[in-house]
């Protein structure tokens, strides 16, 4: 059911990377989706109330955002067995030119018996690695 | 600081949520997707699933329902406004699907004190009208103290 040939994997290999470009809408779009209406991710006078650099992104935005990369490589939603993360750095979105995230995927660990690849996410935004132990168990 | 003693304590079941099409499409936009599974009713049946199936992370919205009823809880003693998500981990027994009516449970697994902080894990058990097993999310949050 998959075009991918876990034999051939090797850890550490990359499965892919992408740009996500979050901006302000992107922020009151994932409010919406999500219903979290928390206003630090829509509020700029709320979020310099609360001590915030500025306007923060939802750490599940980044997290939803993240998974993609695995999800694309293997071409199915559904195949996403386990998926953690740790937030570890704000994501701060700036209004006028948001924030651009960068995840890149590599093999972190091949289960050839049970078909199961633990693919390793990193996202890194302004030269800052935002979450920490973002691991998806990819089944093939 | 979050009450220790809910450590353990259990939430009665949140009502029955029903997973709509459209609501999975417009969660899969919001967070990027461009997967057809997520998007496209026949590419998702044509890999088997009845109808669109929702991105991993989606179990978040059912985890919120029961998250609600904690924060509300007196017991808990929880202040939203010093809330910050720490981590979050979706194990899916299969993805959720187009049509789904999902309840979810939630245990608070842990309270622990990190100096003036607090950290509660939660987990939210997501099952179906069949009361098959859906999703596990695990959530911890950093409740801030006073420093």
């Amino acid at each position: 059911m998959t075009h991918i040939n876990i034999a051939a994997l090797e850890i550490g290999q990359e499965i892919g990377s992408t740009e996500f470009l979050l901006t302000r809408d992107s922020l009151v779009r994932y409010a919406g989706a999500s219903g979290d209406f928390n206003t630090i991710h829509y509020r700029d006078d709320i979020a310099a109330q609360v001590g915030l650099p500025g306007v923060l992104a939802h750490g599940m935005l980044t997290m939803g955002a993240a998974v993609q990369v695995a999800v694309d490589w293997v071409g199915n939603a559904g195949a996403i067995v386990d998926y953690q993360v740790r937030f570890t750095k704000p994501v701060v979105v700036h209004p006028v030119d948001g924030a651009v995230l960068v995840v890149t995927g590599k093999v972190g660990e091949i289960d050839a018996e049970n078909k199961v690849v633990r693919i390793d996410l990193e996202a890194v935004f302004a030269d800052t690695k935002v979450l920490g132990k973002a691991q998806a168990r990819v089944q093939l | 600081m979050v009450n220790p003693n809910v450590q353990g304590k259990k939430y009665p079941a949140t009502d029955p949520y029903l997973v709509g099409r459209e609501k999975i499409r417009e969660f899969a936009h919001a967070v990027k997707s461009t997967n057809a599974m997520n998007l496209d009713v026949f590419a998702a049946q044509a890999a088997g699933y009845t109808d669109v199936i929702a991105p991993p992370t989606f179990a978040v919205v059912i985890q919120e329902r029961s998250l609600a009823t904690v924060l509300a809880d007196p017991e808990a003693d929880i202040d939203f406004l010093r809330v910050v998500h720490g981590d979050q981990r979706f194990i899916h027994a299969r993805p959720i699907v187009a049509g789904d009516e999902l309840v979810s449970e939630l245990e608070v697994a842990s309270v622990k004190s990190l100096g003036a902080h607090s950290m509660v894990t939660f987990e939210t058990k997501i099952y179906d009208v069949d009361k098959e097993l859906v999703c596990t999310a695990i959530s911890t949050l950093v409740v801030r103290g006073d420093e």
